[in-house]
């Protein structure tokens, strides 16, 4: 089945995205997705700009391993991620994550589960740029217990 | 020929993106590179490479512990990442 990733610093069209993303389903049914946005509040801290570095390779490789788990897991007729890297406003778009399948409960799962694993393994880096300076943004122990909890085992 | 890449805070702390380590035995596995990286430059690299969230990849994959490093592999030190 289509399973794509993108790393771009060019802005994105969602319309457009499921437009492809369902012909590339070949199918009926549903499609499920997730647009995340810088936010201009970030932990009492205001975020005018945000600079996103990531591990260039590694990025597109960590992504398509985590779309192949999500379609081994559940019927995925298609899965893409789009995730942009580089200078980005407060407000901008950040990331895509869009899955196709048959019915509602897979393509609801299966992109919340490569949303928990792309924040928890993807390679990227965000710097918050505002009023007080430059600030690396701290990976969250939250982050880390979502993906746990997809684990039938308990994890690592 | 080992190539050694920093990402993000590292990156910057270092004030160093990327260098080539000679293979050897001296740098056969990853902690003896780490070590040597942090013994060899300054303190301020002692500091840095001895920080506890380090996150170790090795030709792209992240390793959680100890092994083998082959002439021609690349690794990478980054911070928890901070993506999505």
């Amino acid at each position: 089945m289509p399973l794509s990733v993108s790393v771009q610093a060019a802005d994105f069209d969602v319309a457009a995205l499921q437009r492809a993303l369902l012909q590339g389903a070949q199918a009926e049914g549903a499609v499920a997705s997730f647009t995340g946005y810088v936010r201009s509040v970030n932990e009492q801290r205001n975020v005018a700009v945000m600079e996103l570095e990531h591990y260039p390779g590694m990025t597109q490789k960590s992504i398509m391993a985590i779309l192949e788990q999500s379609a081994s897991r559940w019927p995925v007729l298609a899965a893409s991620v789009v995730h942009r890297i580089g200078r980005l406003e407060t407000g901008e778009q950040i990331v895509w994550v869009g899955v196709a399948s048959a019915h509602r409960a897979a393509a609801f799962s299966a992109c919340e589960f490569i949303m928990d694993f792309l924040k928890d393994r993807a390679p990227f880096w965000k710097k918050e740029l505002g009023a007080e300076g430059a600030h690396w943004v701290d990976a969250r122990a939250e982050d880390e217990a979502r993906v746990a909890r997809w684990h039938d085992k308990p994890a690592r | 020929m080992l190539r050694v890449l920093f990402f993000a805070r590292i990156r910057e702390q270092l004030d160093c993106a990327s260098l080539e380590v000679e293979w050897g035995e001296g740098v056969a596995s990853l902690d003896a590179l780490q070590a040597q990286l942090a013994a060899q430059h300054s303190q301020l690299w002692a500091d840095v490479l001895g920080q506890d969230n380090i996150i170790r990849a090795v030709n792209q994959d992240v390793v959680s512990d100890n092994c083998a490093l082959a002439d021609g592999d690349e690794v990478a030190f980054f911070p928890p990442v901070t993506g999505g």
